[in-house]
């Protein structure tokens, strides 16, 4: 099974922010497994965290998502994340 | 203080010290049209096509390193404009598009002239606006600018709805013009590894490209391999950092790179690659590409670090800052034996220019036009052979006075592009060099340049054939030249006649030589038109997808 990793971003809250993101990975043909996203500080700005597979593009990936001008902040969290798990019982 | 949207875009423009917009008028930016109208102090150069008028902006970005601006309504004209925008974003110019758009009740809806302007730009610009309220944009205009030419530079969109436009907004003050953000700070363990790297290598190359010229520090790579003794390739982008005399230039590396050029890199025991982003046309295969050398990457991106190939070092920070920190950490080293084996590469690997003292042959027409215009010309190219011929044959002095459309090759780049280097510059010279296919993909701008007499010389070398992908055909496709030559000729002289366009045909002129002089010489645009064959092909050339060293043609014969 190809390893899993998510990405944490802090990003600015308006309609055009996720297009941006997904928009990244699609033209890389990067798959995105899954995605969720909070509003956060009264919707000012959100959350969103990428489940993605840890290919050896990851970091080129990390590297573009983090140049978006929406994009406040990535970090990564290898050992996956809560939000995911969470969210799987209802796909179970 | 009350004003509408689009007096307050025209006025935060005039802030921002815009002088010129190109552009065309429709339905849904007509009120940004109106309030245009009442500056006097932007003047409106109205194209022909909105391609047109984005590579007009970007002819301007290029010549002087600041944003440009242009316009374009909702629907085609917001269409129109896309591939100039890519072609800004690849080369890193920093241009700015303001767009019509339906207004904000319709947008969804499908309306007349609607088009998701938003959403098309996404992937092509370095950021993009869909601007909801008059008041968003005191913060959007200024931010524009921020974000064009900070960092990394490129091409920004802003999308206004027409009733934004029409909106009034009451408020108090006018916000700071937006400026390019000051640099992070250097990691100066990172400059100086760069610099023991420097010091401790026999067989240095820099490799020098736009980001050079991007950051105005051409001077201070010149005085890097000048302290170092260090021979400096240039990429396509980079021509002019150092000039094509100085011994210490090797000229562009590549596809169509001097067979010299490519074999001092298989060489070389250290590249030194600034402002590049290893670019598959000049390296070849990359597996291949200075198989013997350790890297050091400098770029103000840290996302082009090791993007295509990985860098034992890397600085990441702007050009300009990392080479005034990299200088004094230089040891001026005697690398005679080094420079000794590249000069002797050179002397038995030229660079050979077929036909140099016939005007009107491929290269001779380019170096007579050179020699004519002086060196303080800008000379813009079109894609094909004529750009690969200018670029491997003129004789760059300066940076900035090269024009090229270099990672979306686009074809109809070069005209509107000169014409938007004369505005920005109406005291140099303004070549143009084009071929029959490039020019036809933007002609419709000679109408422009004729309006508003603008002198640009334009030098239309006419094989009646797409050559560089004739050339493909001839090399690697068993010579069936498909699609690639015009069964039928047009006459271009008369054409350009039509546009009101002065016309010089140097195949029909008793003395080309004399000719071409006069028509440099004389006021206003000019065409000038230089029949070619369609079987003289470009050499040497690297075949896509091979090493560097795989050159076909351009070899020494004696």
């Amino acid at each position: 099974m190809i390893k899993q990793t998510v990405l944490e971003l802090s990003v600015n809250n308006h309609p055009g922010v996720m297009s941006h993101i997904c928009g990244l990975f699609s033209r890389r043909a990067y798959n995105v497994e899954g995605i969720a996203c909070m509003p956060v500080n009264g919707g000012g700005t959100s959350r969103i965290w990428l489940l993605v597979n840890a290919d050896e593009r990851l970091d080129q990936m990390v590297k573009q998502v983090d140049k978006l001008e929406d994009v406040l902040g990535v970090e990564r969290h290898d050992g996956g994340h809560a939000v995911f798990a969470k969210m799987a019982e209802f796909v179970q | 203080m009350k004003c509408s949207g689009a007096e307050i875009i025209v006025k935060l423009l005039e802030r921002q010290g815009i002088e010129t917009i190109a552009g065309i008028p429709g339905g849904a930016n007509l009120p940004l049209y109106d309030a245009l109208g009442q500056s006097d102090k932007i003047r409106h150069i109205l194209t022909r096509h909105e391609q047109g008028a984005g590579f007009i902006a970007q002819g301007m970005a290029r010549v002087s390193g600041k944003p440009a601006v242009f316009f374009a309504t909702s629907g085609p004209g917001a269409t129109n404009t896309l591939t100039a925008i890519a072609d800004a974003k690849l080369d890193s110019i920093p241009i700015i598009c303001i767009t019509g758009q339906v207004p904000l009740s319709m947008i969804g809806t499908d309306a007349f002239q609607e088009v998701d302007t938003y959403g098309l730009t996404v992937p092509i610009t370095k950021h993009n606006f869909l601007v909801r309220s008059v008041e968003e944009l005191f913060d959007v205009i200024p931010a524009a600018f921020r974000i064009a030419s900070s960092g990394r530079p490129g091409p920004v969109v802003v999308d206004v709805p027409k009733d934004v436009q029409m909106a009034m907004a009451e408020f108090d003050a006018w916000p700071e013009p937006g400026k390019r953000d000051t640099q992070p700070e250097l990691i100066m363990g990172e400059v100086e590894r760069a610099a023991k790297m420097i010091n401790e290598s026999e067989k240095p190359i820099l490799y020098l490209g736009g980001g050079v010229i991007q950051s105005d520090s051409s001077a201070d790579a010149l005085a890097l391999a000048e302290k170092g003794g260090i021979p400096s390739a240039l990429t396509l982008m980079g021509l002019g950092v150092v000039p094509v005399d100085h011994p210490l230039c090797l000229g562009m590396l590549g596809m169509h790179a001097a067979r010299y050029t490519n074999m001092a890199l298989e060489e070389c025991d250290l590249l030194v690659a600034i402002g590049v982003r290893f670019d598959d046309r000049a390296t070849g295969k990359v597996p291949e590409f200075c198989p013997n050398a350790k890297i050091i990457h400098i770029d103000i991106d840290p996302s082009e670090l090791d993007k295509i190939k990985m860098a034992h070092a890397s600085v990441t920070g702007d050009v300009a800052d990392t080479l005034k920190a990299l200088l004094p950490l230089i040891a001026g080293k005697d690398r005679s034996d080094w420079l000794g084996e590249v000069a002797a590469l050179k002397e038995s690997n030229p660079m050979i220019i077929p036909e140099a003292e016939d005007p009107t042959s491929p290269y001779g027409v380019i170096l007579k036009a050179a020699e004519l215009a002086g060196e303080g010309a800008i000379v813009c190219t079109d894609v094909g052979q004529h750009q690969m011929r200018t670029a491997q044959a003129y004789p760059f002095k300066h940076p900035r006075q090269w024009l090229t459309s270099g990672g979306l090759g686009t074809m109809g780049f070069g005209m509107p592009a000169a014409i938007g280097a004369a505005l920005e510059a109406p005291d140099r010279s303004v070549l143009c060099f084009t071929g029959d296919g490039s020019i036809m993909m933007n002609i419709q701008d000679l109408a422009t340049a004729m309006e508003h007499d603008i002198p640009i010389k334009i030098i239309l070398t006419n094989n009646n054939a797409l050559g560089l992908v004739r050339q493909q055909q001839d090399l690697f496709y068993g010579k069936r030249y498909y699609a690639s030559d015009y069964t039928r000729s047009v006459d271009f002289v008369k054409i350009a006649d039509g546009f009101g366009i002065k016309t010089h045909d140097l195949g029909l002129s008793d003395d080309p030589a004399k000719t071409l002089a006069e028509a440099i010489a004389e006021p206003g645009p000019s065409l000038i038109h230089v029949p070619i064959s369609p079987d003289e092909p470009v050499y040497p050339m690297v075949p896509p997808g091979a090493a560097n060293t795989e050159m076909i043609g351009g070899e020494k014969n004696d």
